[in-house]
């Protein structure tokens, strides 16, 4: 057992657990922070999509010992009080859930996106969102959100 | 221990109401009888009084209730708009209590598209009842016939009075109409005039989905609860010999369950589950079982093949005399390979056992029979099981059963405490079931004419449904044959309508070849049914058919597919390029036309053929379950590749509208569609005939 101290959300955490536990479990287990989900555990399909210090990380292939002393965004932080992120409201406006079981991950990963690239190519929004999977297969639906969401951030600025 | 509360409760979900908060919603309408559940007959859909089907609180919000179930395919939304439409109230005045067994009618399970056809009526008609005692209600308060009021944002309009639900929920005389059976013959709003069905809607909680908020089955948490861990077989029929639980047993905080075969422990978090399984796997041993493999599977359904048993199908004319007539007689067998569903959310369930009576939370599409399922295992009356889904992360026909439901109460029940089980996804891989895999042998003749005059088709063991062609031909005989399957299989979304659509249309395209015909014309020129002549026309002149056909480029090659299932028709054209040195198809392009009667929410429908199209792809390009020695050699995500954004191609959706016919179900029958197109097209640019699903590259 080891006292591991992060962010999570804006919020300074301290967990006592082992080191080797997956930062997804503790996630979700300790924190209660259930939004992140687990789709494989193997670094297969993103569903377990986080932000760690801004880069998007499979959680469940990550050690919560990793995250010592880093910031951590989860599904949860995204929102600010009730105004939606434009990633999320993008999704939403443009209906890109089924089950919606991928959604938390492929949003996290679309934040991360379009951080680093504001206008992506489609391409590289495919390139970029690959690592997470959608088994309802509404990936048509997800790239007209994040067309969505690039479109509303350009009439921000 | 962490700074922070370690198993904190639920936050309310408004969709997955818990028994506290069902009689709260419940008291605070007038019609409701939450301590006297709806009886057996009332559940049983259909024939039931009105407060079993709909509630209306004192603040005129509707509540509707149903055991239909959502995993994705918009079921609650639907349903709600169907209320809402024959309330004539706005979409926002109607919440959905949905798959809980101690609230809601059993509807029967999600599946077979049949919420649309059967469920959305049940509603609609429970609502209308509702609207049709709040007219009459204020006809009485107003001394007016009711026929003469007018409906108004929810609310009786007359001579500048309004007569609200709200009010209605107060009146006291109601409450004895309430309890009536709802009438049967209740007019329903013609399609024409729909106000809210009809309407592009997306999902009414999708806000908590976006947010993360929405608690799904394996996100559920209990005071108290431990997380569980199930000791699997290492293969198919493999019987434990031995086990040896000390080790587990030692370690803190873990408490192990034996029972006979089944062997699991809970343990305070996942993490520690998982040490004390792999602490009792390493000291358990098994006497495995021989196993078939896939290398040989469609030899194996063929051998096991139940010929003496009744085949499913039926004949027209003589299947012989026309096949012996024929100028020309073709022949072909198709194999379609075992696919696993694979859900984005594997199976959970968080079980809590409380003075005798069963509460589970789980995944499944049929919450109904899961409860049975729970009495019939721990000889408790069904009365005491209550179970809840919330809404699930997928299903596609894999969650009709209740296995992690069983498990998670066997573990709770022992360790005296709530427990959650979450399949891992390698165990969603081997100890679910299967898209059972086909075999299909076909043989047809063309006549003097060009046309087919001999059709005779033979599904081994994937199933009867979508067996018969649609096309013209005066001698058939069609039959499905079960096979004694080497691995568990059931259904999927559309089942065995993929395979033989699949083998009937890539086989059309070989008959359309042999005649010299163009596959559209072949087609078009063998159909009576207009519904899917509309489709093929409509998917082929957006795609450019005729045109595209003119223009030959090398390595790229087109196909179309048609057919019709559960009531729905669809067509779809394909592009694709063939990689020269694998050989293998890349689908550039995909146009597909659908039509299933009144589209109830065509921003729903459009995300379901959506993702039919895509979720086709897998079984048609790659997905094939590989097993040996009782062990699957590809079950997981890295293994067994499913679509991914990558492999999306260029897609057009084209839903045709009927108003003049019943809807039916849309989230199924655009996946029959793909496979064969493709293969056509991959034949198109190489000349070589796909005969297997996936589609392999020697053709
Ligand atoms: S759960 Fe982490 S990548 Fe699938
Ligand atoms: S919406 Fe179901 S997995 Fe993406």
């Amino acid at each position: 057992m080891a006292i591991i101290r992060f962010t999570v959300n804006g919020k300074a955490r301290r967990v006592d657990t082992e080191p080797e536990r997956p930062l997804l479990e503790v996630l979700r287990e300790d924190l209660g922070l259930t939004g992140t989900k687990c789709g494989c555990g193997e670094g297969q399909c993103g569903a377990c999509t986080v932000l760690l210090d801004n880069r998007p990380i499979f959680s469940c292939v990550t050690p919560v010992l990793t995250a010592t002393g880093r910031k951590i965004l989860t599904i949860e932080g995204l929102a600010e009080d009730a105004r939606l992120h434009p990633v999320q409201q993008a999704f939403l406006d443009e209906g890109a859930m089924q089950c919606g079981y991928c959604a938390p991950g492929v949003i996290l990963r679309t934040v991360a996106l379009l951080e680093s690239k504001p206008r992506p190519t489609d391409a590289q929004i495919v390139d970029g969102l690959n690592g997470n999977l959608c088994r309802c297969s509404g990936y048509p639906r997800i790239l007209a959100a994040v067309r969505r969401a690039v479109g509303s951030a350009g009439k921000k600025r | 221990m962490s700074d922070h509360p370690r198993r904190p409760e639920p936050p309310a979900d408004p969709f997955a109401v818990d028994r506290r908060e069902f009689i709260e919603i419940a008291a605070a309408g007038l019609l409701i009888v939450a301590t006297a559940p709806p009886s057996q007959a009332q559940r049983e859909g259909g024939a039931g009084a009105l407060e079993a089907r709909l509630h209306i609180a004192e603040d005129g919000l509707i509540t509707i209730l149903t055991g239909k179930i959502e995993e994705g395919q918009g079921a609650l939304t639907e349903l709600a708009m169907a209320a809402a439409e024959e309330l004539r109230v706005p979409l926002n005045r109607v919440r959905m209590v949905m798959g809980d067994t101690d609230g809601v009618p059993n509807d029967g399970g999600t599946s077979g598209s049949s919420t649309t056809p059967r469920t959305v009526p049940l509603v609609r008609r429970a609502a209308a009842a509702a609207r049709d005692l709040l007219l009459a209600a204020a006809g009485r308060q107003w001394g007016v016939d009711a026929a003469k009021l007018e409906m108004r944002d929810g609310a009786a309009v007359y001579a500048g009075k309004t007569y609200a639900y709200a009010q209605l929920a107060r009146s006291p005389e109601l409450a004895a109409a309430y309890k009536a059976v709802l009438p049967a013959g209740t007019a329903l709003t013609s399609a024409r005039e729909w106000k809210v069905l009809g309407t592009p809607q997306i999902r009414l909680d999708g806000r908590d989905i976006v947010t993360g908020a929405h608690r799904y089955p394996s996100d559920i948490v209990r005071p108290g609860m431990l997380y569980g861990r199930v000791l699997r077989a290492p293969s198919y029929g493999a019987a434990l010999v031995s086990a040896d639980l000390s080790a587990a047993q030692k370690m803190p905080g873990v408490k192990v369950v034996r029972d006979g075969a089944f062997v699991g422990c809970a343990a305070p978090t996942t993490f520690a589950a998982r040490k004390a399984l792999e602490a009792i796997s390493a000291a358990s041993r098994w006497k495995t079982a021989e196993h078939p493999s896939s290398d040989n599977l469609f030899e194996y359904l063929k051998q096991h093949a139940k010929e003496q048993g009744r085949p499913q199908g039926q004949a027209r004319g003589s299947v012989e005399k026309g096949l012996d007539g024929a100028r020309r007689r073709l022949k072909a067998s198709y194999q379609v390979a075992y696919v696993q569903h694979a859900p984005m959310e594997p199976r959970a369930a968080v079980a809590e056992w409380q003075d005798g009576r069963l509460t589970v939370w789980t995944g499944t599409s049929n919450p109904f029979s899961v409860r049975q399922a729970l009495a019939e295992t721990f000889g408790v009356p069904p009365e005491r099981v209550r179970v809840m889904v919330p809404h699930m992360g997928g299903g596609f026909g894999g969650k009709h059963t209740g296995e992690a439901a069983i498990e998670a109460a066997r573990l709770a029940k022992e360790a005296g405490r709530p427990v959650a089980l979450h399949w891992t996804r390698a165990e969603e891989f081997m100890w679910a079931y299967f898209r059972p895999a086909a075999l299909i042998e076909v043989e047809a003749g063309l006549d003097a004419g060009n046309s087919i005059a001999a059709w005779d088709f033979t599904n081994y063991n994937s199933g009867g449904s979508a067996l018969d062609t649609p096309y013209r031909i005066a001698n058939t005989r069609v039959r499905f044959i079960a096979s004694d399957p080497p691995l568990r299989q059931s259904s999927y979304r559309c089942l065995a309508a993929t395979a033989n659509n699949f083998a009937r249309e890539a086989f059309t395209d070989e008959l359309a070849e042999a005649a010299g015909k163009d596959p559209l014309e072949f087609r078009l020129a063998h159909l009576d049914n207009e519904r899917i002549k509309n489709v093929l026309v409509a998917a082929t002149e957006r795609f450019g058919w005729a045109e595209r056909r003119k223009k030959r480029r090398p390595g790229v090659g087109i196909g179309l597919a048609c057919g019709t299932e559960k009531n729905s028709v669809v067509a779809a054209c394909c592009e694709v390029e063939v990689d020269r040195e694998s050989g293998v198809p890349k689908p550039i392009e995909i146009v597909e036309a659908f039509e299933c009667g009144a589209i109830l929410n065509p921003a729903n429908l459009r995300s379901q053929v959506e993702g039919c199209i895509t979720m086709g792809l897998g079984p048609a390009l790659r997905e094939e379950i590989q097993f040996k020695d009782g062990r699957l050699i590809n079950g997981s995500f890295s293994a067994y590749r499913v679509p991914r954004f990558q492999d999306v191609p260029k897609t057009e959706v084209i839903l045709l509208d009927r108003k003049d016919l019943e809807p039916a179900g849309g989230g199924e029958t655009p996946i029959i569609a793909i496979a064969p197109a493709i293969a056509n097209a991959l034949f198109d640019a190489t000349g070589k005939r796909a005969r297997a699903m996936p589609i392999r590259a020697s053709g």
